[in-house]
């Protein structure tokens, strides 16, 4: 930390302040442990292209926006239902790139999240189930940095279903575009709440309308990635300078 | 599995040139694009830079400039740039910077010559993009197209669709909530024999479905309730099954002839059998109507007074984009006519909520060129009030002048300066009840002087706004009884209407007048428009006319003996000719961000046009030369009455 530049100094420790006790720069460690020890083949491969060194700038580091829709939001009963993945840089979204499944949950749904994502019984029943793909999905998060809304939802399911389907917990750096706006609108929150102003919505599409970005239909797995995408962009173009260390924006 | 991004696919088939393109051309689109967001102020394209790709703008707002850093165009959601560049030499001419925050779609280079080469109309849109740029929106250029324009660009939103067993409760309240006239009746699952039927159709995630049928709002009411069923009554005994449906790439004239051969006003309209809304014959009708209805719909929808400041900017854009889009004379005098008409209209209604109702009825009327339906951009405001007989000025004047106050101060703020001459509400003289009114006309027909007639000529082009119509109506029927008998009256405004005389011509830079005198400038209303207007108005008021626009007067004065053979058409092309120009002269200089004025210049017009111009004054003033003669003052021996 102490090489980086002066100007960002502040900042660095900013943040670290703010989500201070979580684990920062030990990421290309962990990686490389796992890459050695590790029963599976697929993880081994995803944890053999390693990640980036902290003090990557930003606009070099291949970029790649998770979302997973669930039936629930408990990582111990509920599972995944459909995948969506759209690889990206901080200059451009390559939208034929995009990949998108729906998988078998491990338990059955319950009928109000067929109203919340449009998957039916049916659909599910007939789809792969989660080990199935995850070979497809870790290939495609290999070697970029992934980036989700709300670290929870996507480190969370992703692990409880790796440890289901193979045994081993799978834990990766993120970049998380609420906490980004957590940090952005929810830290003077004393001061907003002092001001009776309601603090500002942290989900994904009233974050997205602050930077201008057209309302999309939510609860798509490959949709809400690509919006997931379009708002790191725009948080970087308002926020960030290019040459911003990966380090201080990853969880 | 499909895994097309719905969301691109559908914006960018709303939009020109993709909206020309067919389903699978689309879909090839929608998949290739690559999505970046730009803050604003940042560059998009820099000048030089390669370019490899169409640049689509998804949200936002960017300005185009001149190499010399003029603004050249801005543009805004759903418009193209970067085509010209890409098909000269890949490097940029005009930079790009992006005006608010936007989120730009950038379709490769590759695909775009690959579609120009497959879809005529898609490579004539982007062809003739140097022209089109300068719409800043292309929606108003498609008014006539609804046969090549395809129907899914209608749609606005979703269809809402339920399952087969829904009670027609939970129904109703679905329209309710979400705003709808119908919805879509489907079955989960079914059997998968069947896959291959039209009527079957998979969702993303590869779900089969199967369409059943529609509800409309009316369903509810003739099927449910007028058969006194329950609301408990599930979906699937009322719907419709016959479906009448459209393919997204049909187009929009096709959908209006589905529609009005199985008489109905909701059409499913599906992608890939796949639902993807329902076109309403309203739908069709907005679109057909756009560019004259758009704005005025926007006027009346706007709750204050700031909503219609805000909008009068857009007065002078849809004044430049049919111009643009070569309408004619009358089509933009029409349309600007009604723009002021109905900020009129909403200012009165604005005025009325806030003051109360009126004590007692009246009409409002316009005057001048807006009656006439012959404005330009921002005329000056005339108008007057016609109250009822009732009015009593010590009780009810407060009310009528604080109306009319709220009014004409609403239409100065929209930039409809105040007239010069007082001719307005606000004025006590112009605020009056029917029967004074009555009066003055009678004033101004059996006793005319020229000298008060010259100002008062304006109040015959007179126009209802709002209000009750007959008091207006009242007028203009006193008009056309008194006037054509009323030789000495005639003969007043014939005098009064060959004060402004046009010049001979247009000669190199210089306005050649008759007595040899060069200007550098002509008023083009004071020379043409107007002295054409005072002279057709006398031969309508002689032949008892009761039309108000000048062409239309032309068409009754043409039904009579009154004018020579031919005359009648060569003043019709000399007023279109000299408005038109007038127009484009103003269109011109708003597009050049100066004030639009009547002032032109001969140096900035071309020989052709110059020729034309002095065509049609030579027309005038042949006309003026025919009134002094048709109309003479009477002599005394006239004065008896």
């Amino acid at each position: 930390m102490r090489d980086w530049p002066q100007r960002l100094q502040k900042h660095y420790r900013r943040w670290q302040w703010y989500r201070r006790g979580r684990l920062v720069s030990e990421w290309p460690d962990y990686l490389a442990a796992r890459h050695n020890n590790c029963g599976d083949e697929r993880l081994s491969r995803y944890f053999g292209a390693g990640t980036f060194d902290p003090r990557t700038p930003m606009e070099e580091v291949p970029l790649v926006a998770l979302d997973f829709e669930t039936t629930g939001l408990d990582p111990g009963r509920h599972s995944i239902v459909s995948v969506g993945i759209q690889p990206f840089s901080m200059r451009r979204i390559p939208v034929a790139q995009g990949y998108y499944r729906v998988v078998r949950p491990r338990r059955a749904l319950s009928s109000s999240s067929v109203v919340h994502h449009r998957l039916t019984h049916s659909a599910l029943a007939e789809a792969p189930r989660f080990d199935e793909v995850i070979g497809e999905v870790l290939e495609r998060l290999a070697g970029r940095l992934v980036v989700v809304h709300y670290t929870r939802i996507e480190r969370e399911f992703l692990d409880a279903a790796a440890r289901h389907y193979l045994g081993e917990p799978l834990l990766f750096p993120l970049i998380d575009t609420m906490a980004i706006e957590a940090y952005l609108h929810r830290r003077p929150a004393w001061y907003q709440r002092l001001r009776g102003r309601r603090p500002a919505s942290l989900r994904l599409h009233p974050s997205r309308e602050r930077y201008g970005l057209p309302a999309y239909q939510a609860h798509h797995a490959l949709t809400d990635a690509l919006a997931t995408a379009e708002l790191l962009q725009a948080q970087m173009a308002w926020h960030y300078d290019p040459d911003t260390p990966v380090g201080a924006l990853w969880e | 599995m499909d895994i097309e991004q719905l969301e691109i696919r559908q914006h960018m088939g709303h939009f020109a040139p993709f909206e020309y393109l067919g389903d699978e051309q689309l879909d090839r689109v929608a998949g290739a694009v690559e999505v970046g967001y730009y803050r604003a102020g940042s560059d998009i394209l820099a000048l030089d830079q390669e370019i490899n790709e169409l640049c689509y703008i998804r949200s936002g707002a960017v300005e185009v400039s001149r190499r010399g850093g003029q603004l050249f165009d801005r543009l805004v959601e759903g418009d193209v740039f970067g085509a010209s560049d890409l098909m000269r030499n890949r490097r940029v001419r005009f930079p790009v910077r992006a005006l608010e925050d936007s989120l730009i779609y950038f379709v490769p280079a590759e695909l775009f010559e690959a579609l120009r080469g497959e879809n005529d109309d898609f490579a004539d849109f982007v062809e003739t993009g140097g022209v089109r740029l300068k719409a800043t929106v292309d929606q108003h250029q498609h008014d006539n197209r609804t046969g090549t324009t395809r129907v899914r660009r209608l749609i606005r939103r979703r269809p809402v669709m339920v399952d087969a067993d829904t009670p027609m409760r939970e129904v109703a309240r679905r329209m309710r909530d979400e705003n709808v006239t119908c919805v879509l009746v489907i079955d989960n699952g079914g059997d998968h024999d069947t896959d291959n039927s039209p009527c079957h159709f998979a969702t993303d995630d590869g779900v089969v479905h199967r369409l059943d049928g529609i509800v409309t709002d009316r369903d509810c009411c003739t099927r449910v309730l007028a058969d006194d069923l329950d609301g408990t009554v599930p979906v699937a005994k009322v719907m419709t099954t016959q479906l009448v449906t459209a393919r997204s790439e049909e187009s929009v004239h096709e959908a209006m002839l589905a529609m009005l051969n199985h008489n109905i006003k909701h059409l499913p309209i599906l992608h890939k059998r796949r639902p993807i809304g329902v076109l309403h014959l309203g739908d069709i009708m907005r679109h057909e109507t756009r560019s004259s209805l758009y704005l005025v719909n926007t006027i009346f929808n706007q709750p204050g007074l700031a909503g219609l400041i805000r909008l009068s900017g857009d007065v002078t854009a849809a004044f430049t984009r049919l111009v643009d889009e070569g309408a004619d004379a009358t089509m933009v005098g029409c349309t600007m006519a009604a723009i002021c008409k109905s900020f009129a209209r909403r200012l009165l209604e604005l005025g009325e909520a806030e003051l109360g109702p009126p004590p007692v009825p009246y009409s409002f009327m316009v005057l001048g060129s807006t009656a006439r339906d012959e404005q330009t951009v921002f005329a000056d405001q005339d108008h007057a009030m016609v109250l009822d007989d009732s009015f009593d000025p010590e009780q009810h004047d407060a009310y009528f002048l604080a109306l009319a106050r709220f009014v004409s101060d609403g239409l100065a703020a929209c930039g409809y300066p105040l007239c010069k001459g007082d001719v307005m509400a606000t004025n006590r003289r112009w605020r009056q009840p029917l029967s004074v009114w009555q009066r003055y006309f009678r004033d101004w027909i059996e006793d005319p002087d020229p000298e008060s007639l010259l100002n008062s000529a304006i109040f015959f082009d007179l126009g209802h706004v709002h209000g009750e119509a007959h008091r207006i109506e009242a007028l203009q029927a006193l008009i056309v009884e008194l006037a054509p008998r009323n030789p000495r009256f005639l003969a007043a405004m014939a005098r009064n209407a060959l004060n402004r005389t046009p010049p001979i011509g247009l000669f190199r830079t210089f306005i050649l007048e008759k007595d040899g005198q060069q200007n550098d400038a002509i008023n083009l209303k004071r020379r043409g428009t107007a002295p054409l207007v005072d002279l057709v108005r006398v031969h309508a008021l002689a032949c008892g006319s009761s039309s108000s626009s000048t062409l239309r007067r032309l068409e009754d004065i043409a039904r009579t003996q009154l004018l020579p053979e031919g005359v009648n058409d060569r003043l019709r092309y000399a007023f279109e000719y000299i408005s038109m120009v007038r127009i484009r002269h103003q269109a011109l200089a708003i597009e050049q961000g100066e004030e639009a004025d009547n002032r032109l210049r001969p140096a900035n017009v071309s020989s052709r046009e110059r020729h034309h111009l002095k065509d049609a004054f030579e027309v005038l003033s042949h006309a003026q030369k025919f009134l002094k003669f048709r109309y003479p003052m009477p002599s005394s021996s006239g004065r008896r009455r």
